[in-house]
């Protein structure tokens, strides 16, 4: 007990302490990112120069192979590794702060096992859907799922407590990942088309794809600051929410449209990478505290470096060779849920 | 019309009837406390005064208005609500906290504003928590920590307060600490406060009204010194007493009888060779 207590209040001091440091942090923040954009650009099978990368993107040459790698492969792919960071990354930080739930993220809630099983069941169905269907799919899925777990967890005296809400969510996942599985077992041409989405990759994403999902996730994005400061006030409890006056109701119902959009969208781009959402908003938290309106851009932005970061990883690890970025993530994240599990969760 | 009622007020869980067709005034400018067994429907009761529940039937109301019929930022500005036991978000700093306490007086356009800094000022200088405004909520003692929920509900502004067993788990030291502060908010500031609370004697000390709830009814309720009988404890708790006068208030004093008092006074079991203080160690 001791030991927990002197770790708790080591890790309640923040690290950008003064509300006049928060606004500078976010710019380095958004440098550091568009750095590590940049780097990730110049890695790759081929080789390109910096300066060609610069060429590529400011000053595109279509005749040029190396600027049509730029164009066509390396850039939406890094694009798509941001926004899918972000976007996991917010959603995280709204359903940690909802449920009051440390362990709350996209993965470990079933949203994204169920709008994976709904790209899958519309892969299997379909054959070959348009790639505007992957993103409605996922959405459908994402917020079957989310509404299944939400009553499930809701059930019997007490509401959806965190711990009922984790449970629902962790069973829903396994019931639903099962099914998918199933599929993909029985079925081996859907298996062949999305056996490395189902992993969570950013690899063959292109621009098109991109521009189809990415408004969904831009508005969640915009629709997460906009409820940022009710996410604040009712992280104090419902109760206590209702009692300032808040109308907890409607802000539930804006909080889960938004993670819809946002890890709906995420997962309908890159497959359902884990722990993005869990560890990044812990992060943050850790350095400005637990005021949403900060802690929502901050996720965001490294969401986006952390996922750009990983897939640098994916791509060198195991050189020419290949990792899904879902995996390194899962490397670097279940050491970090079972630190969480440890000593974080004190109910 | 002023003041805080409920009318034919059931309340329940699903489909099991807590409170039943109740009717109550809370005196204003009063510290009013609920009192009873557990289960038997105070804090319910307190949830459904507060707007935290829906009635099955009934109203509650406040200065003349049905408080579901209210704007909830309206009636967060008359009416505070503080539940039992509150966690705060690890990291939340006690200013941050208090600051909250201002919710129902922000807008969109309106957001935070001079007057609402220095309410929140104010409100951690009246509870005497200024020294730990930038510590987080979860590093403070139960004391301090209760004392800043209660600057948070302060920072609101609401002229009636209501409190859900606001010492529970705190050392005895922390709980007058706790119940000498609503005591002076009351006093001093003109709050009204409705309290409820768990033990008997604070109850009688610290109220000028006070409810006797028995199985989701009012069993009695009035001042304190006409309502605590030792025929009520019996009834309601289920407890034999005797009552005194409290020697430093002269309020009700209740002294369970309990089995340890029928037997023969201690004193008389020692044998000559023991130290009493062992003797009670011994017991205890």
């Amino acid at each position: 007990m001791s030991v927990q207590t002197k770790v708790v209040s080591r890790n309640t001091t923040r690290i950008l302490g003064s509300r006049s440091l928060l606004l500078p942090g976010l710019v380095v923040g958004v440098v550091v990112l568009v750095g590590g954009v940049l780097w990730s650009i110049t890695l790759g099978a081929a080789d390109i120069t910096p300066d060609t990368v610069y060429a590529a993107l400011f000053n595109f040459d279509s005749t040029s192979f190396q600027h049509l790698i730029i164009q066509t492969v390396r850039l939406p792919r890094v694009l798509t590794g941001v926004i899918v960071g972000a976007s996991l990354a917010v959603a995280g930080a709204i359903m940690q702060g909802l449920t009051r739930n440390p362990l709350a993220d996209s993965g470990i809630l079933g949203i994204n096992s169920g709008a994976s099983f709904a790209v899958v069941m519309g892969v299997f169905l379909l054959g070959n859907p348009p790639l505007s269907l992957y993103a409605i799919l996922a959405f459908i899925g994402a917020g079957l799922a989310s509404g299944l777990v939400y009553m499930l967890g809701a059930m019997g005296r007490g509401g959806a407590t965190p711990l009922k809400l984790t449970l629902a969510g962790v069973i829903l996942s396994a019931f639903i990942s099962s099914f998918t599985t199933a599929i993909l077992i029985g079925d081996q041409e859907t298996l062949d088309k999305i056996r490395f989405w189902t992993a969570g990759s950013l690899a063959g994403r292109d621009m098109a794809l991109l521009t189809q999902t990415a408004p969904y996730m831009l508005a969640g994005l915009a629709g997460a600051f906009f409820i940022s400061r009710q996410i604040t006030t009712i992280s104090l409890g419902e109760d206590v929410a209702k009692g300032l006056g808040q109308q907890t109701g409607w802000v539930k119902v804006l909080a889960a449209v938004v993670v819809v959009m946002l890890a709906g969208g995420a997962v309908s781009l890159a497959g359902p990478i884990g722990f993005v959402g869990l560890v990044v908003p812990h992060v943050v938290r850790f350095m400005v505290g637990v005021d949403y309106r900060w802690v929502v851009p901050y996720s965001a932005v490294l969401g986006g470096i952390l996922v750009t970061v990983a897939d640098v990883g994916a791509r060198v690890i195991i050189r020419p060779q290949e990792l899904p970025v879902g995996v390194v993530m899962a490397i670097v994240g279940a050491p970090f849920f079972i630190w969480l599990a440890r000593w974080k969760v004190k109910r | 019309m002023t003041g805080l009622y409920a009318n034919e007020l059931t309340l329940a869980y699903d489909d099991a009837s807590i409170i039943h067709n109740l009717r109550l005034a809370i005196p204003m400018g009063q510290v009013t406390a609920l009192v009873g067994p557990n289960g038997c429907g105070k804090s319910t009761l307190l949830r459904g005064i507060s707007r935290l529940l829906k009635p099955k039937h009934g109203t509650v109301i406040l200065d003349g208005q049905d408080i579901w019929k209210l704007p909830t930022k309206e009636l967060a500005k008359r009416l505070g609500i503080l539940p039992q036991s509150p966690v705060a978000p690890e990291g939340l700093t006690v200013h941050e906290l208090v600051a909250q306490g201002r919710y129902p007086h922000q807008s969109w356009l309106q957001q935070w504003s001079a007057e609402d800094e220095r309410v929140t000022q104010e409100a951690l200088a009246i509870t005497h928590i200024e020294d730990f405004a930038d510590r987080p909520v979860d590093t403070l003692s139960g004391g301090q920590r209760q004392r800043a929920w209660i600057a948070m509900t302060l920072a609101q502004d609401s002229e009636v307060i209501l409190l859900d067993e606001p010492t529970t788990f705190l050392d005895l030291a922390y709980q007058i600490d706790v119940l000498d502060l609503l005591y002076e908010l009351n006093r001093q500031r003109k709050k009204t406060i409705v309290m409820v609370v768990h033990d008997l004697n604070h109850a009688c000390r610290y109220a000028d009204y006070l409810v006797a709830v028995k199985e989701g009814q009012i069993a009695a309720q009035g001042i304190p010194s006409e309502v605590v009988t030792e025929r009520l404890v019996r009834e309601v708790f289920g407890v034999e007493c005797l009552i005194i006068p409290d020697p430093v208030t002269a309020t009700p004093l209740v002294v369970p009888v309990g089995r340890t008092g029928k037997t023969q006074p201690k004193e008389t079991v020692y044998k000559a060779d023991e130290r009493p203080d062992e003797a009670e160690r011994e017991i205890a």
